[in-house]
């Protein structure tokens, strides 16, 4: 029983972050019906807000100190963060320590401009070309984005820890009623989980009850009536575009402590959230919301020894699997729409 | 000749002449100079994936150019089919006939058994369908059929599969070389022409490689011109049709499935035929984006666009890699020299390591203002001649070839 739970936990937070781009990628579809390529790179952008974020505080001001010298008889130079000489050393350690929770006010304006640069400088003149060109002008994108971020931040992962206070593990079981260090879980990926819950939760009330909201699903339901009757409805998808970079951004952004920031995360990621996607119903929000989970979890439970033993490589191909079966028995995924790319 | 009408003809004779005379087009520049370094191509290893990979887009050209499926697997049946090669040399000899024939008749069995799954279903979803099954197959070949300590160690994981001198290579005859070869004949050798200050080099691999790629190219040229590649562009331009009038379309698609597998099949065998080492990262789902893109630079569904692509793709990853600040600021040394330390600055990010962005922007380009790649752009350039009524863009559509 606590193995099996422990495998739930150990998949919610993979299966969180597929969730949050597969959202991100349904939002872009259902709306836009672009086949978003290059979902995976604003995944990876918003790490490296992150990482940016971190730099940016870490920006210090040299000084010497007099009274020590170090080995070569040199003075001994201190590094003050101009943070701490601005909001006293206390505030301005704890703001560096907490510079991922931060890094999300930093991200969601990039994330969005981003978005709407993408989506107005170069997707909107793909919408009326074949799914195919699509997918591989994105691709091309992914790959331009992706070396544009080697470029400046090189090509090894960046470490990027939580805060103090989330770092280490805590003993989940007890909670619950088990014995101890029965279930051990890391704080953060709790803080991960939570936050896409979150997240989802706030996409999902969005679009549910507020009027920019209905209008929206409206107008993924039929785009054509929604402009007859004196909607823009076009500039309210390129808004839905920012939102969906900002969904995967801001995924991005607090799973840099879980997996350090490397130039090639968001191709690591494109390919399963695509698998979600499809496994979810192309279109359905939803779909892509338990389909991610749901494959996050699985993979967890294909990673356990006992499993391992009697399916080797289980592991590495569970989710592959799963998406080939949903596909040829149901082609509209799990919770799919009617008419949403049935070709 | 050859059954071919008259402009294809024309077309093979050229393609083969140019595949034939490769080291002396490829080698312009007299050897030791400093253009020789940067732009001469004319060496076995450039050469063998030229063709190796033109071999392999030709392929994926009957499936994409013709059908419309477009399929982000196809570096699997590379990987499939270099693992085979090996396997032949471990098992056999190091004659490469049935390394290659091995290698097609595995990458064929797969790109049946998958592409009878994926074909059922269409456009994005064949595409996943695809991208999923390359991935199961790399990340296999990774994990369990890569643990050297594992019972089913076929691949042999992050080392990559090699020969060892202990393998069993029950038909191996004495005299023959230990290294890849055709009846005695290494793969690796060549044979140099010296000729004034140029230095041509002949290599074998290359020829075979060449060979092959020419038998390619005439029966891609033969299934496009044939019933049944008008049969796979009726189902390109509306599939649903072709089944209203009560013809079932599978068996065709499935058919350029299984050619076009066994097109990268042959490819993977003749890369591990040049050098006997076959790794996973052949197969990764980049790889398979690779050869997306050099069909697009080329020109998707055009005869020539695959050879095109493949060289272009293949010669310019070369020259930019090659590249560094050094040779920049020499090029430059004419301007001011703030200037030049500021351009050297930009163009930095484009060339050495940064060849990826360079060829990513390009193929962004040609995607968006050039949907039909090169070639379309050789046809634009030479209408646009041939308005003026001038006779120079008359062999334009030739002249991206290499």
């Amino acid at each position: 029983m606590d193995q099996i739970l422990l495998q739930i936990l150990n998949g919610l937070d993979k299966g969180s972050a597929y969730a949050l781009i597969a959202l991100g990628l349904t939002l872009i579809f259902g709306t836009l019906g672009v086949v978003n390529f290059a979902h995976g790179a604003l995944f990876m952008i918003g790490a490296f807000c992150a990482v940016t974020l971190q730099r940016i505080l870490n920006i210090s001001t040299i000084t010497e100190d007099p009274t020590k010298t170090d080995f070569l008889g040199n003075p001994a130079t201190i590094k003050t963060p101009i943070v701490e000489t601005w909001f006293g050393p206390e505030v301005g350690a704890s703001i560096i320590d907490w510079s991922v929770p931060l890094a999300i006010f930093f991200a969601i304006p990039i994330m969005a401009a981003v978005g709407i640069i993408m989506e107005r400088g170069l997707i909107k003149h793909f919408y009326k070309r074949p799914h195919a060109d699509q997918i591989l002008v994105t691709f091309g994108l992914a790959i331009v984005l992706q070396e544009v971020i080697k470029a400046i931040y090189g090509a090894n992962p960046i470490p990027t820890p939580a805060p103090e206070a989330f770092r280490g593990s805590f003993d989940f079981g007890t909670y619950i009623g088990f014995e101890a260090n029965a279930i051990i879980y890391p704080y953060w990926r709790m803080v991960y989980f939570a936050f896409s819950a979150i997240i989802i939760a706030a996409v999902f009330a969005f679009l549910q009850f507020t009027t920019f909201g209905m209008v929206v699903r409206a107008g993924m339901a039929d785009r054509e009536t929604v402009g007859l009757l004196g909607i823009n409805i076009d500039k309210r998808f390129t808004i839905m575009f920012a939102i969906a970079a900002c969904v995967a951004g801001l995924a991005g952004v607090m799973y840099a402590p879980i997996n350090s920031p490397n130039y090639h995360m968001g191709m690591d990621f494109l390919v399963l959230s695509f698998v979600v996607v499809v496994v979810g119903g192309m279109g359905s929000l939803p779909g892509a919301v338990l389909a991610g989970f749901m494959l996050g979890i699985l993979e967890a439970f294909a990673s356990m020894n006992q499993v391992k033993a009697i399916f080797p490589g289980i592991d590495q191909i569970i989710i592959y699997l799963v998406a080939i079966i949903i596909i040829l028995t149901r082609p509209r995924g799990l919770m799919g729409r009617r008419g949403v790319m049935e070709e | 000749m050859l059954k071919l009408n008259k402009s294809d003809t024309l077309l093979f004779i050229i393609v083969a002449a140019m595949v034939l005379l490769a080291p002396f087009i490829l080698n312009p520049f007299p050897q030791g100079s400093s253009l020789a370094q940067m732009f001469n191509a004319g060496y076995p290893d450039l050469m063998q994936r030229f063709v190796i990979f033109g071999i392999l887009v030709i392929g994926f050209n009957i499936l994409f150019g013709l059908t419309g499926y477009l399929s982000f697997g196809h570096a699997a049946f590379l990987g499939i089919g270099s693992y085979s090669a090996v396997w032949m040399f471990k098992l056999l000899s190091m004659n490469v006939i049935p390394a290659l024939i091995l290698s097609m008749i595995v990458a064929g069995i797969f790109s049946l058994a998958i592409g009878y799954v994926s074909l059922r279903r269409s456009g994005i979803y064949f595409s996943i369908l695809t991208l999923a099954f390359a991935q199961m197959s790399y990340n296999l070949a990774y994990s369990v059929l890569g643990n050297p300590s594992s019972n089913y160690n076929l691949t042999n994981g992050e080392t990559g599969l090699q020969v060892y001198s202990n393998d069993p290579q029950y038909f191996a005859s004495s005299g023959a070389p230990d290294t890849p070869h055709l009846f005695g004949m290494a793969m690796s050798d060549s044979s140099k022409l010296d000729i004034g200050s140029w230095q041509f080099t002949f290599n074998n691999g290359y020829y075979m490689s060449g060979i092959l790629m020419l038998v390619a190219f005439y029966i891609s040229i033969r299934i496009f011109r044939s019933p049944f590649g008008m049969m796979l562009r009726a189902v390109k331009s509306n599939q649903q049709r072709m089944n209203y009038t009560g013809l079932n379309t599978k068996p065709y698609t499935l058919a350029a499935f299984v050619i076009s597998g066994m097109y990268a099949g042959l490819a993977g065998g003749l890369l591990s035929s040049m050098d006997p080492l076959a790794g996973a990262e052949r197969m990764h789902w980049t790889a398979s984006g690779e050869i997306v893109i050099m069909a697009i630079l080329g020109g998707v569904g055009t005869l020539i666009g695959p050879i095109v692509g493949a060289g272009f793709n293949e010669y310019f990853k070369n020259i930019l890699s090659k590249i560094n600040d050094g040779i920049l600021h020499q090029w430059l040394s004419f301007l001011p020299d703030g200037l030049e330390n500021f351009i050297v600055g930009i163009l930095h990010y484009f060339v050495g390591k940064g060849w990826h962005l360079t060829l990513g922007l390009l193929f962004m380009m040609v995607i968006i203002f050039l949907p039909g790649g090169l070639v379309e752009g050789g046809q634009r350039l030479a209408k646009l001649f041939k308005r003026k009524k001038t006779e120079d863009g008359s062999d334009s559509n030739n002249t991206p070839a290499e």
